[in-house]
């Protein structure tokens, strides 16, 4: 297999295809920011002066702008530190609104999740576990999807919430998020989703969607890091929650502390340019992810795109080089940021437990490499990536007992290997 | 993951690549032992394969295959350097820890050094085995 090698003069290395886990600011987000750093620095707590004015005047104009990217009223927003904040405080802030029993008591109330979520969504449930609470993770389907039925399935009469993801941050797949709301609002339960992966990318409307509680983040979309929001339904149902941190009673009193004046004016800037160009990046980066695809599954055999081959983010893709170690393979792409679901790339030497959770064979989770685009990746870089990974992988396979054994027609999996 | 350069160089140039034949001719002959540790699921397999004189007891060649990390290539790389050369008992006396401080391997990677010694071992006991 030979690829052209005419994209290697039109990329700048290192290059960046881990927009999952984080994106650059855009230019635009930044020359928003600016101003606020120096010249318009006030509190806007500050009822008394015109610095106070100006600063209130920037966060109720960023709070307008990420009411709008999701379809919500500029009242329903909190702005927070980002997804890690919104996701505790949802679901921390329902469950003991809406608990049955005080603290210190058991069955103070039935929560459901998914076991692909994100750690921030899976660790507050299991510190409410503790906390009294009884929760429920339910499996995703092997493409990763989660449906109304599934959520259903597990319903009692003690659910007091539900907490889905958008889309997942691993795979990219997305889940019945419209119909699971309903089920939600037709049972009288809250209905919580992480949209940190999906808002900015997709059109979102929380009221059309049934969502009470919606947590995003302004890193994934090109705004700064460290701040996010939460939107809180106001109407049917108004939804109650509890704050976790208290204090001077700002974002009326879900959320102390003197707003973090620059960062919300990002966020609010990076909502509006999603808003506007969401459409047009979208179909943009899926012909790319597409290419990718085609261009690696045609060239390597023993390969798999993971998740729900439509149901699925247009910028991410997971792929399994089978007989190739992830963090291997990375070293071997090292001009390239991506990320693994390989134990030896994770801070706890498990593979990915999402992966696991479609129920991906390890030794494919190990095999993983997630590659995710953003608003600046070019064709150029896509095919030059296509072209290294191909490289990679046949320089590692000439390295890997694993793929002489699949090419002599020996079963790996019948062979009894000794687990270290 | 931060490497030692020993560790990326043994990965960009990795030393005695390579099997004595397939899976099925390398058991049937008695100069060659094979070593195979680790497990798919586990992230990490290492294939080591030691060409060894029936006369002398030395292991005049070496060969590996690694499905793993840039360190558990590296180790297996630098356990065929070692070999080579070495008598069976030499071999059999080297320790992972040896590796370990050879190659500048972190903690968490220390597993990869273990994993060379047992396919050290492995290896060398296969070879006596063919000849008992």
């Amino acid at each position: 297999m030979s690829v052209s090698n005419s994209a290697d003069q039109n990329v700048k290395l290192p290059m960046y295809l881990d927009h999952a886990a984080t994106t650059p600011c855009d230019p635009r987000v930044v020359d928003a920011m600016l101003p606020y750093f120096t010249e318009m620095f006030g509190n806007p707590g500050s009822r008394n002066h015109s610095f106070g004015w100006d600063s209130e005047a920037a966060v109720t104009n960023a709070r307008q702008q990420v009411a709008d990217l999701i379809g919500a009223d500029s009242k329903e927003i909190i702005f927070t530190s980002g997804s890690t904040e919104s996701n505790n405080l949802a679901i921390k802030g329902a469950a003991n609104m809406y608990a049955k029993k005080p603290a210190g008591q058991s069955s103070r109330g039935h929560i459901i999740s998914v076991i692909h979520e994100h750690k921030a969504v899976l660790d507050p449930c299991k510190r409410l576990e503790k906390e009294g609470f009884d929760v429920t993770l339910i499996d995703p389907k092997s493409d990763g999807t989660v449906t109304r039925e599934m959520i259903e399935a597990v319903l009692r009469d003690d659910t007091i919430l539900v907490t889905v993801m958008w889309a997942n941050n691993e795979i990219g797949t997305f889940n019945e998020i419209p119909e699971i709301g309903a089920l939600c609002h037709e049972k009288g339960i809250i209905f919580h989703t992480d949209a940190t992966q999906w808002v900015g990318k997709m059109p979102t409307n929380v009221k059309l969607d049934n969502v009470d509680l919606l947590s995003l983040s302004a890193h994934k979309m090109y705004g700064p890091k460290g701040a996010g929001a939460l939107y809180v339904r106001r109407r049917r149902p108004r939804v109650r929650i509890m704050a976790l941190q208290e204090g001077g009673g700002q974002e009326r009193g879900f959320r102390s502390g003197t707003s973090n004046v620059t960062g919300i004016v990002g966020l609010g800037k990076a909502c509006e340019l999603c808003a506007q160009e969401m459409d047009t990046e979208r179909e943009r980066l899926l012909a790319l992810r597409n290419k990718l695809e085609k261009t690696v599954t045609e060239a390597l055999d023993v390969t798999q795109v993971n998740g729900h081959p439509t149901k699925r983010l247009a910028h991410l893709t997971n792929i399994s080089f089978g007989f190739v170690e992830g963090e291997s393979l990375m070293m071997a792409l090292k001009e390239i940021a991506m990320s693994s679901g390989s134990a030896c790339t994770s801070a706890s030497l498990e593979p990915s437990y999402v992966l696991k959770a479609l129920g991906v064979g390890d030794d494919l989770a190990h095999s993983s490499l997630r590659i995710s685009m953003g608003r600046w990746t070019t064709e150029a870089e896509i095919d030059y990536a296509a072209e290294k990974i191909i490289e990679a992988v046949n320089k590692l396979r000439d390295l890997s007992p694993l793929f002489d054994m699949h090419n002599e027609g020996i079963d790996i999996s019948k062979i009894e290997w000794a687990a270290h | 993951m931060a490497y030692s350069n020993k560790v990326i160089e043994h990965y960009e140039k990795p030393r005695n690549v390579g099997t004595f034949g397939t899976q099925k001719e390398i058991k049937e002959r008695t100069d060659i032992g094979v070593g195979l540790v680790g497990a798919p699921e586990c992230g990490d397999v290492m294939q080591l394969q030691i060409k060894v004189n029936d006369d002398t007891g030395v292991i005049e060649d070496a060969k590996f295959k690694c499905f793993g990390c840039g360190s558990a290539i590296a180790s297996s790389s630098l356990a065929t350097e070692w070999l080579k050369g070495k008598t069976l008992d030499e071999g059999f006396d080297i320790k992972n820890t040896e590796i370990v401080e050879e190659l500048s391997l972190p903690p968490v990677k220390i597993h990869c050094s273990v994993l060379a010694e047992d396919a050290i071992k492995s290896a060398i006991q296969d070879y006596k085995q063919k000849h008992s």
